[in-house]
């Protein structure tokens, strides 16, 4: 059933014509985006400059209360 | 009491995401309504047996394809700005956007992109029913993944189903039908699936129009033209019916985006609906008495008639809803601003007790905010409370971008129900192709209904504002406080990347229509 599974799926790819052109955009839209974007420019900014969910609680209601 | 934020941050911050989600916006209704489209070609092929049904599946299933592949994952750069731009925001709302999230992440994707590859690779692979049922599987996989996140926005414009706990500064879910069952969610998702099945119906007559007039692929064309037509006239009485039942929607929950859609500055009963209408380029949001259109021509009772159903209803303006109108029960944003203010003050009494350790306060403070009385006297005013000692025109959106996205979507929405019934009266009489200014015609209205669909989701968010969450939060709070050339820098990055991917989509889409059903 796996093999199955996989010659359909590497039949599919392999026959491709028109499809790869869109594969190599889909490709590179993915690395510009998680490698370049989300790395460098659009990091989770709670996550990453507090270690708890209290603390970022913390920090967000004191966003509310004195903005 | 802000008076320390960079509104150009916010503009900017505003600016970036409405670019994202407008180029996001090119992509998917296209996907939702030509997904169907295929389908449904794809279900005559499988019962006919024709042959030249597979070639007009295979050709559309190609540009569905083009379409899916250039606008898929565009979407994820919005969670990206959530968390970077928005992370007050993003906390605040955190667990209702995530169990749509989640659920659109689990299900609706990995069944969309599972049955795509099926879809695409299973011609003579998998028996005809099960290639079919993939068909199906991924148009209902692309709508189940709208319906997620048209959940969400639905909350953003009506919060409903939560309560905020001020403990953890986030809304919590106390009832997940009131969430993705309310009339706003319901209605919004009808009314964006009905449109994106209307504007991928209008893409197949004009491409099929483009092959008539070349006198190329006649049978094709004019095959494909009549099941578009079919879903084109189906979906524009969709749409325009929910777009009836939006706009009263918005009458009782958002008077201030109605007010502003019509331009509407002091409230009347015998309201009339301007039909078409052009207003003075010195126009202000900040309400006042003079006239400000140059010119209009007003269906009279209407405006009244179509929130109320009969002429008599008052129609707050936009003076009523600022200033308050006790005749007609609204609260002036003046008293509003106070509550809030009392709300915000709260909240900053609850945290300095936990500060000092004072257990009694604090658990005192805690329990107003679960007390339905005091949260409707105070807690529902809530953002209303940081406009104190600021101009009271930052709660009146763009009069003028709300007036011009309403009324060019209406119009452009007559035109597609009249286009599209033509259409299909005359493919049904077999004599669509016999006027080639006909055929112009549709491939001129092809680009319409991203027009019509853009000016609609402009207005949806335009008109709310500046609320994100509606009354709770403004942008002004939900925004993270970077540095604006921070902001600036990757705003112009996405033009960049968006441009180029939108002039590939349409090269690619071009090469692809040039060959025909028959090419490869």
């Amino acid at each position: 059933m796996h093999k199955r599974i996989f010659i359909f799926y590497y039949d599919g790819f392999k026959k491709m014509t028109w499809g790869r052109k869109l594969w190599g955009i889909i490709l590179l839209k993915l690395f510009i985006m998680f490698a370049i974007l989300r790395l460098f420019f659009f990091p989770d900014l709670l996550k990453r400059d507090f270690d708890s969910d209290e603390e970022r609680a913390s920090h967000v209601l004191d966003q509310m209360i004195n903005p | 009491m802000i008076d320390s934020i960079d509104m150009s941050l916010v503009d900017w911050s505003r600016g970036q995401f409405a670019l994202t989600a407008m180029f996001h916006w090119i992509f998917v209704p296209l996907t939702l309504g030509l997904s169907f489209i295929v389908a449904f070609m794809h279900t005559i092929y499988v019962r006919t047996g024709d042959e030249e049904w597979k070639r007009i599946t295979k050709f559309w299933m190609k540009l569905f394809g083009i379409n899916f592949a250039i606008g898929v994952a565009t979407g994820i750069i919005l969670e990206f700005e959530f968390g970077t731009n928005w992370s007050n925001y993003s906390w605040f709302v955190g667990d209702i956007f995530g169990a749509p999230l989640a659920i659109e992440g689990i299900f609706a994707f990995f069944l969309e992109s599972t049955f795509i590859a099926v879809m695409f690779f299973g011609w003579n692979k998998v028996s005809k029913r099960f290639h079919l049922t993939a068909s199906w599987l991924t148009a209902f996989g692309a709508s189940l993944s709208a319906v997620w996140i048209l959940v969400a926005n639905a909350w953003m414009q009506h919060p409903v189903g939560t309560v905020f706990n001020p403990e953890t500064a986030r809304n919590e879910m106390i009832n997940f039908w009131d969430v993705i069952f309310s009339e706003v969610a319901v209605n919004k998702f009808l009314h964006t699936i009905g449109s994106s099945f209307l504007l991928a119906s209008i893409f197949v007559i004009g491409v099929s129009a483009w092959f008539l007039l070349r006198k190329r692929e006649v049978l094709f064309a004019k095959r494909s033209t009549v099941i578009a037509s079919v879903f084109g006239a189906i979906a524009a009485i969709g749409t325009i019916v929910t777009g009836d039942t939006s706009a009263r929607i918005v009458a009782r929950e958002q008077p201030m985006k109605f007010a502003a859609m019509e331009a509407l500055y002091e409230g009347q009963t015998h309201a009339p609906l301007v039909a078409i209408g052009a207003m003075r380029t010195d126009t202000v949001s900040y309400p006042n008495p003079r006239e400000e259109f140059i010119f209009k021509i007003e269906i009279p009772n209407a405006l009244s008639y179509m929130v109320f159903l009969t002429p008599s209803g008052f129609i707050p303006g936009i003076s009523d809803l600022v200033y308050g109108s006790e005749e007609h029960n609204f609260m002036s944003y003046g008293e509003r601003i106070e509550r809030g203010a009392v709300a915000i003050q709260t909240l900053k009494d609850l945290k300095m007790a936990k500060e000092r350790g004072d257990q009694v306060s604090y658990d005192k403070l805690v329990e107003k905010f679960s007390d339905p009385i005091w949260i409707d006297q105070y807690y529902q005013h809530f953002g209303y409370g940081y406009y104190k000692g600021r101009d009271l025109k930052e709660l009146i959106p763009n009069v003028k971008m709300n007036f011009y996205s309403f009324h060019v979507m209406v119009i452009l929405g007559g035109h597609f129900l009249i286009f599209t019934m033509l259409v299909l009266w005359l493919s049904l009489k077999n004599r669509w192709g016999n006027h080639k200014w006909l055929l112009w015609v549709a491939l001129i209205t092809m680009p319409m209904p991203w027009i019509a669909s853009q000016a609609g989701w402009v207005l949806a968010e335009l008109g709310r504002q500046p609320w994100v969450v509606y009354e709770l939060m403004p942008n002004i709070t939900a925004v993270t406080r970077l540095k604006p050339v921070a902001v600036q820098i990757t705003f112009w990055i996405f033009l960049v990347t968006f441009s180029l991917l939108f002039i590939a989509e349409v090269r690619i889409m071009i090469a692809q229509i040039k060959k025909g059903p028959g090419g490869e």
